[in-house]
């Protein structure tokens, strides 16, 4: 064998190296991935942000003029498809990333140098999505992108071209993503841990992940289409042609719906892990949140023409999207309820993961139920693009998706860096976070009952919406303070020793069995599993008073009878190092870029993906 | 109607947020950690508890899905009787066309109304992108979509500004569907007249055909107003031709961007019975008139005016102060 791969060309030969940033680049590692992710994806939410205060202040007084209508069109553009596909999806990924293997008992994803892939193309979409801000313009029709206003002569220059093509290589990447936890959670569960007895998160990762593979096709066809109109002059969706810029909403929304839930899913995973580690009580009706998750994830397929009551579809339609639309209000109730219950008769720790976490029901709630509101079609024919539906996906997305994600970072920080949190400073965020976003997105309910209309750059004082804009504008710099503070608690916690304990909040699931940070194997011996919360059942017996008795010390290794003998670390197999992920990446984003510069580049971009295809095929599977 | 449905629906969501809120804060409060405290009992589920908090909420869901969907098929059709007033609704970027087409009148940004029990059946056509047709006060919105055509109804009671905030205007309207850089500000205003009697004369005045101008600064201005190539895009001589205006689009989608072009522009026929101009963004004064004439681009940023007139794009055809005064002349007379 060695002296095959030994003829083998010195660049066909795998990296070894682990340490400085060359050692990024060719990682594999899923914790390392995460944490790029990680780290990518708060810069991104840091842009996403600069661009929500700044649209915050040019409409905190009316008739103002900080900027112009065409640059506030690309802000809100830009900056719901930055939050959404740079921000929270991509958090949720380094969460995927960093702890399924670890909940599951695995060292490893199951296709590690695909989840490579995944990181170093959104990386690289995400640069280019973001590109017009530097070259040209950025997409300036919503994240929506309505037909027919996204064509030549109503959109002319790069600005939907970007959001075309950037939007085409981000889909790449979640769908490998998405395949990626699909399989690993099906097939590297450590022995015992049966579907029933998975963490809620790897749970949720499971469901979402099923939703990326399904709804990327969709949107990735829509784009093909709409990419095929602005390239090439079709017709599929220019009416002047005999196009329907009506299918473009139905293909953008059989996406957008199940993308709801791709947004929420994993932050309702992270919370149904902190709620019951805080409260020293398992997740009350495990079966029946699970089953709500999956029942979610299905019925989000039924729901799309709700964000087009007013589309004209015709009283039928109406009211059959109304109806499955409500439907989807019951597990999501049942999941606020078995929340609720799990804390009720528990001993609840306000740590500051825990605080995100109960925010999360707060506002949740909120949300859900103004989404109910409009839910009803002659109801939302008055809340439809206005701010009250501002108010809402704010009060699901950040009250939501994002409070879930803070969280799960506050809650994982420690088992991701080995460091923890300082947790004076988490309450500040937490607090100047909350009363923040109350501030900001309260009052959009009643600018929009009141006829504020979304996506208008400016408003005329006559209209009697100052007061309101301008509390909105407060609340928003609130939200900027909070993240500061959250900014400076994580830099000042780098920067001190690692002394986080291998199991700093009594947890239940795997992760907490082993070190803070992992060594890169995870496990050194793969755990057997014999309950749900695996680990709380290594430390804890239920008395017959049903309260929990610490197992006597050597109890835990009751357990692990019929383990073969721990292996030397030196013996366990880890996947190789790789260069071929990001050359592959690089190759794939530089093909859509081309096609907006110049043949010669998509050729260059095709030779390097066929060559990183290429490399990735034929390297051996370990270095020399 | 949709009153009475989000008032049904505001009051059983308040219910339950007042009763979940309140069973959360208390469990948060009452289940918090003590010094001291033992381990909590490990419950796992109560079946009977959680069948039950599925079916109260779906009992809650019946409550607003029944009335969701009389109303729905009750507001589907327009009402079988005699007084509907038909007006076709085209519109454009970034303005509104209504036309009467039981009186060819043609009018902009303005629509006249008799109020209740006559009952207005709209007819929404696009002629660019995808607009909403909205009237905050009056009728929910429906999208004005390109190559499909919609139909809305509503009716209108007149109503005057409360005198406590003089400055809201009751009845703006405005489109609701973001259609490019002048969204914000494509409105329009809804007069409901306070008789049948009210709008008949008012159809009639707009019915009458144009006036000659009289004075000599208008008689100018009527030069101008041909000479400058305004009337590339506008008529002011009474409803535009059949067929004028789907012309004018299509060489407008024909153009390469940036080249002037033909557009649908408003009719101003009337020009001077109306009480706004902008797209109802500014009050129809001589002062704003002399401001919009001088820099479209600045009082309305993007709009196609500023973008594609001779007047704006040419040196040549440029406007100066004095054509400005005549052209203000003119359309004062167009009464």
């Amino acid at each position: 064998m060695a002296a095959v791969s030994g003829a083998l060309p010195r660049w066909l030969q795998r990296p070894t190296t682990y340490s400085g940033l060359w050692g990024w680049v060719v990682t594999v590692d899923h914790k390392r991935i995460g944490v790029m992710y990680g780290v990518t994806a708060f810069a991104f939410f840091l842009v996403g942000g600069i661009e929500a205060v700044t649209m915050r202040l040019q409409l905190a007084t009316p008739a103002n003029t900080l900027v112009n209508p065409d640059t506030f069109s690309q802000l809100f553009s830009m900056h719901a498809l930055t939050m959404i596909f740079l921000a929270i999806m991509p958090l949720s990924a380094a969460f995927f990333n960093i702890i399924i293997p670890l909940q599951i008992g695995a060292r490893d994803v199951a296709f590690p140098r695909l989840n490579a892939l995944s990181y170093w193309v959104f990386l690289f979409g995400g640069l280019l999505l973001n590109a017009g801000w530097l070259f040209g313009r950025s997409p300036g029709a919503g994240w929506f992108a309505y037909s027919n206003l996204t064509s030549g002569p109503f959109s002319p220059g790069s600005g939907m071209d970007y959001y075309v093509l950037g939007l085409l290589v981000l889909g790449t990447a979640s769908m490998a993503a998405g395949f990626n936890f699909v399989v690993t959670i099906i097939n590297m569960r450590a022995p015992g841990m049966t579907l029933m007895r998975m963490p809620l998160f790897t749970w949720m990762t499971l469901v979402t992940s099923f939703l990326l593979v399904l709804a990327m096709p969709v949107i990735t066809v829509a784009l093909i289409e709409l990419g095929f109109d602005r390239f090439a002059g079709t017709n599929f969706f220019r009416p002047e042609g005999g196009g329907d810029p009506i299918l473009w909403q139905h293909l953008f929304w059989v996406f957008g719906h199940p993308e709801v839930y791709i947004l929420i899913l994993p932050a309702m995973g992270i919370v149904s892990e902190v709620l019951p580690t805080f409260s020293r009580k398992p997740l009350f009706g495990y079966p029946v949140v699970v089953l709500s998750g999956v029942f979610i994830g299905f019925m989000g397929w039924a729901v799309w023409s709700h964000h087009m009551f007013t589309v004209g579809l015709g009283p039928i339609a109406n009211a059959t999207f109304a109806i499955t639309t409500m439907f989807i209000a019951l597990p999501t109730g049942v999941k606020v309820f078995s929340w609720i219950a799990t804390m009720w008769g528990g001993s609840i720790e306000f740590k500051t993961a825990m605080l995100f976490a109960i925010g999360f029901i707060v506002l949740f709630i909120i949300g859900g139920l103004s989404g109910v509101s409009h839910a009803s079609p002659p109801a939302d024919a008055q809340q439809q693009d206005t701010y009250y539906i501002v108010a809402h996906i704010h009060y699901v997305l950040f009250g939501g998706s994002i409070f879930g994600l803070f969280s799960g970072m506050y809650y994982w920080f420690p088992k991701a860096t080995g460091h923890l949190l300082h947790e004076g400073l988490g309450k500040l965020h937490f607090w100047l976070a909350f009363i923040g976003m109350n501030i900001t997105f309260a009052p959009m309910h009643w600018l929009g009952l009141d006829g504020m209309p979304r996506r208008i750059y400016t408003y005329n004082s006559n209209m009697g919406w100052d007061f309101w804009n301008l509390v909105a504008t407060a609340g928003s710099l609130l939200i900027a303070v909070s993240t500061l503070v959250f900014l400076w608690n994580v830099f000042t916690t780098m920067r001190k020793e690692k002394d986080a304990p291998a199991d700093p909040w009594d947890g239940r699931t795997l992760e907490w069995s082993i070190s803070s940070p992992p060594p890169i194997y995870n496990f050194r011996t793969i755990p057997n599993v014999y309950a749900r919360d695996a680990f709380w059942h290594q430390k804890y017996v239920e008395g017959s008073d049903g309260r929990p008795r610490p197992v006597p010390t050597g109890g835990a290794t009751a357990h692990s009878e019929g383990h073969e003998a721990a292996e030397s670390p030196h013996d366990i197999h880890m996947p190789g190092l790789s260069y071929f992920p990001i050359i592959l990446a690089l190759g794939l984003a530089l093909t859509a870029a081309g096609i907006m510069i110049h043949l010669a580049v998509v050729a260059a971009g095709v030779l390097i993906t066929f060559f990183g295809i290429y490399g990735w095929a034929f390297e051996p599977a370990d270095p020399e | 109607m949709q009153l009475d449905l989000f008032l049904i629906i505001f009051w059983t969501a308040a219910i339950v947020f007042v009763a979940v809120e309140g069973i959360l804060i208390y469990t948060v409060v009452r289940f918090r950690r003590k010094p001291g405290q033992e381990m909590p009992k490990q419950w796992h589920g109560h079946t009977r508890l959680e069948v039950a908090w599925t079916i109260a909420p779906a009992l809650v869901l019946v409550v607003i899905a029944v009335p969701t969907i009389t109303t729905i098929f009750k507001t589907a059709n327009t009402p079988n009787q005699a007084e509907v007033l038909e007006v076709t609704v085209r519109a454009h970027q970034w303005w509104w066309e209504f036309q009467y087409p039981q009186f060819g009148v043609v009018t902009a940004n303005e629509l006249h109304i008799p109020p209740d029990p006559w009952v207005i059946e709209a007819t929404l056509e696009s002629d660019d992108v995808i607009h909403s047709f909205w009237v905050p006060k009056l009728v929910g919105k429906l999208d004005v979509v390109p190559n499909n055509t919609n139909k809305l109804w509503f009716a209108a009671s007149r109503i005057d500004a409360d005198p406590a905030t003089p400055e809201l205007d009751p009845y703006f309207g405005l489109c609701a569907e973001f259609c490019g850089t002048a969204h914000a500000l494509m409105r329009f205003r809804v007069i409901v007249e306070p008789t049948k009697a009210a709008f008949d004369a008012w159809v009639e005045q707009q019915k009458a055909p144009p006036v000659a101008p009289a004075s000599q600064l208008a008689k100018d201005g009527q030069r101008l107003f041909g000479e400058k190539g305004c009337t590339v895009c506008h008529t002011a001589t009474g409803p535009d031709r059949e067929g004028l205006q789907s012309a004018r689009m299509t060489s407008f989608l024909r153009t390469e961007p940036g080249k002037p072009a033909p557009y649908p522009a408003p009719n101003l026929t009337h020009f001077a019975s109306r009480t706004t101009l902008a797209s109802a963004t500014l009050d129809n004064t001589d002062d704003s008139l002399r401001r919009w004439l001088e820099d479209p681009n600045k009082v309305k940023p993007g709009n196609h005016m500023a973008k594609l007139a001779g007047a704006y794009t040419n040196p040549n055809l440029r406007l100066t102060p004095e054509d400005i005064s005549a052209l203000m002349a003119y359309l004062r007379s167009l009464q």
